[in-house]
């Protein structure tokens, strides 16, 4: 579990986080959603500590993250993953180093043991036969895919994601997003992902935290979401006209008009214009 | 940012350099990656730079000594001296600066625009110490060394010249060699070279890490690291020359 209180965060003039406060909660995906420039990204890195908290408190587990000494931080740093949203992988190595080099680093395991491990984590990722690539030979997705697979080595009991479906196309989006998932729930992660890719909300959001203008402005799950009546949230997850239709879909289902087998061809045959 | 702040930031990063680190084993292989990228992979251009000084400081020395009464062993005691005192360890270092600083100043960078520098730092890696600590070690270790292979081929470069264009024959050149030499000198030029090789590595590394942007910035910050690195130099070998060279 992950826990944030007060967070606050200044760039010179520009107040980006404003006493953001949340929990995080083990085997769960946490989303952190919110549009371009609401302080998504700050928070995740403040979380991580890449950025230092100009006010509040993390605690990771009940421990202090914001008090803690430099070697404290290393160690606890070791139970975190991190997908970045561009794969962050190194360019000189090749998906099998990528992904051994923090068991290269942090492990006294024997060569023949890491290499198992990391077949292992590859095939978990559905990249067995990508081991003497290079990240520059693999499509955005395989890079995901290897980062994740980097990032669940250690088996981390921490892991984040920021903007993982940035830059994919919506079916390998709900590839990477089923993989997250899975994972979470099989390690018991407390898995924190940045996002505005309203899917994922959908798919995987079991814990949502909606952000506004570097503030907390919604917190719920993804049961919860489409039925919010918070002005902001709305404009931000009803932006396209599909989800509008969503979202009018489920109110007629819950008032028992149409049912889950409705004939949809039927329905947009006779023109229905269920947003209207 | 003003001059002090860079200075300020340059030292923390220095300072940050020197922690336990946190796999040994690692940090030598990375060292010894960077000791064959600096050192073999400057070697080429080093002994073809130094080798051309050597020629044409022989045959302009001999240009420009017209006298009869001057003999022609002067012209491999100029060489020598010239090479070992500055051509060598300057002019090789100010390409080396161009060679080296750009290479260390553009792959930090791009490390960190594309967040691999974050994504050690998350891993709980100090990248101070495993990305910047090899390199500047790397090249202190492998430029002097630079410096010597290019004295010694930048003399053979003037003794081939000066036989090959008739200057002198090779007996000459070879007394000319031995005569009135100062081992002080060599000494100088490897104070100079492990001053040098800390300029150029530790300054691109400073532009490369704080970089902020995309490729754009990346470029600009390479060329910045490489200005600076040779007037840092230039300034640092005239101090040196200032304090060990004047009585």
């Amino acid at each position: 579990m992950i826990e944030f209180k007060n967070i606050g965060k200044h760039f010179g003039e520009n107040i980006v986080l404003t006493d953001v406060s949340h929990v995080m909660q083990t085997g769960k995906c946490n989303l952190i959603i919110g549009t371009s420039g609401s302080g998504k990204t700050v928070l995740q890195k403040c979380l991580v500590g890449l950025f230092e908290p100009d006010s509040g408190h993390i605690f990771y587990d009940g421990i202090s993250f914001t008090e803690m000494k430099t070697q404290a931080r290393k160690e606890l740093r070791q139970q975190i993953g991190m997908l970045f949203q561009g794969s962050a992988l190194f360019d000189s190595m090749t998906v099998e180093q990528n992904v051994m080099f923090p068991l290269d680093m942090f492990s006294k395991l024997t060569h023949g043991e890491k290499k198992t491990k990391v077949n292992e984590v590859l095939a978990r990722v559905n990249l067995e036969d990508a081991n003497n690539k290079f990240p520059s030979e693999l499509s955005g997705g395989m890079k995901k895919r290897v980062g994740i697979a980097r990032a669940i080595v250690l088996n981390p009991k921490y892991l984040f994601c920021d903007e993982p479906n940035s830059g994919l196309d919506p079916q390998t989006s709900l590839v990477i997003d089923k993989l997250i998932f899975d994972i979470t729930k099989e390690f018991n992660i407390t898995t924190v992902i940045n996002t505005h890719d309203m899917n994922s909300v959908m798919e995987i959001g079991e814990n949502i935290l909606y952000m506004y203008n570097g503030q907390k402005e919604w917190t719920g799950t993804n049961e919860e979401i489409i039925f919010s009546k918070n002005e902001r949230l709305n404009q931000f997850i009803f932006a396209s006209n599909f989800l509008q239709d969503a979202k009018d879909m489920r109110m007629l289902e819950a008032k028992g008009i149409i049912s889950d087998d409705r004939n949809m061809e039927e329905m947009l045959k006779n023109g229905d214009k269920l947003s209207n | 940012m003003d001059f002090f702040t860079h200075f300020g930031r340059y030292l923390i990063m220095l300072k940050g350099m020197f922690t336990k680190p946190e796999n040994t084993k690692m940090y030598w292989k990375e060292f010894m990656r960077q000791c064959v990228d600096i050192g073999i992979g400057s070697l080429g251009i080093v002994s073809i730079i130094s080798v051309f000084i050597g020629a044409v400081s022989a045959v302009q020395t001999a240009y420009q000594l017209v006298s009869p009464l001057i003999p022609a062993q002067t012209i491999a005691q100029i060489v020598r001296d010239t090479v070992i005192l500055e051509f060598s360890p300057t002019l090789v270092c100010i390409v080396l600066a161009g060679v080296i600083g750009s290479k260390i100043a553009s792959e930090l960078g791009n490390m960190r625009v594309s967040e691999q520098i974050d994504a050690l730092e998350i891993m709980g890696i100090n990248t101070k110490s495993y990305l910047i600590l090899p390199k500047i070690a790397a090249a202190m270790v492998t430029i002097p060394l630079l410096v010597i292979i290019s004295m010694v081929l930048g003399i053979w470069g003037g003794r081939l010249a000066g036989v090959a264009s008739g200057i002198l024959s090779a007996d000459t050149f070879d007394r000319g060699l031995l005569s009135k030499f100062i081992p002080y000198n060599v000494f100088f030029a490897l104070i100079k070279s492990y001053t040098f090789a800390f300029i150029i590595s530790s300054i691109p590394s400073y532009y490369g890490y704080y970089v902020k942007g995309g490729a754009l910035e990346i470029g600009r910050s390479s060329t910045k690291s490489v200005v600076v690195s040779c007037i840092m130099l230039l300034f640092a070998d005239y101090v040196l020359t200032q304090l060990l060279l004047t009585h």
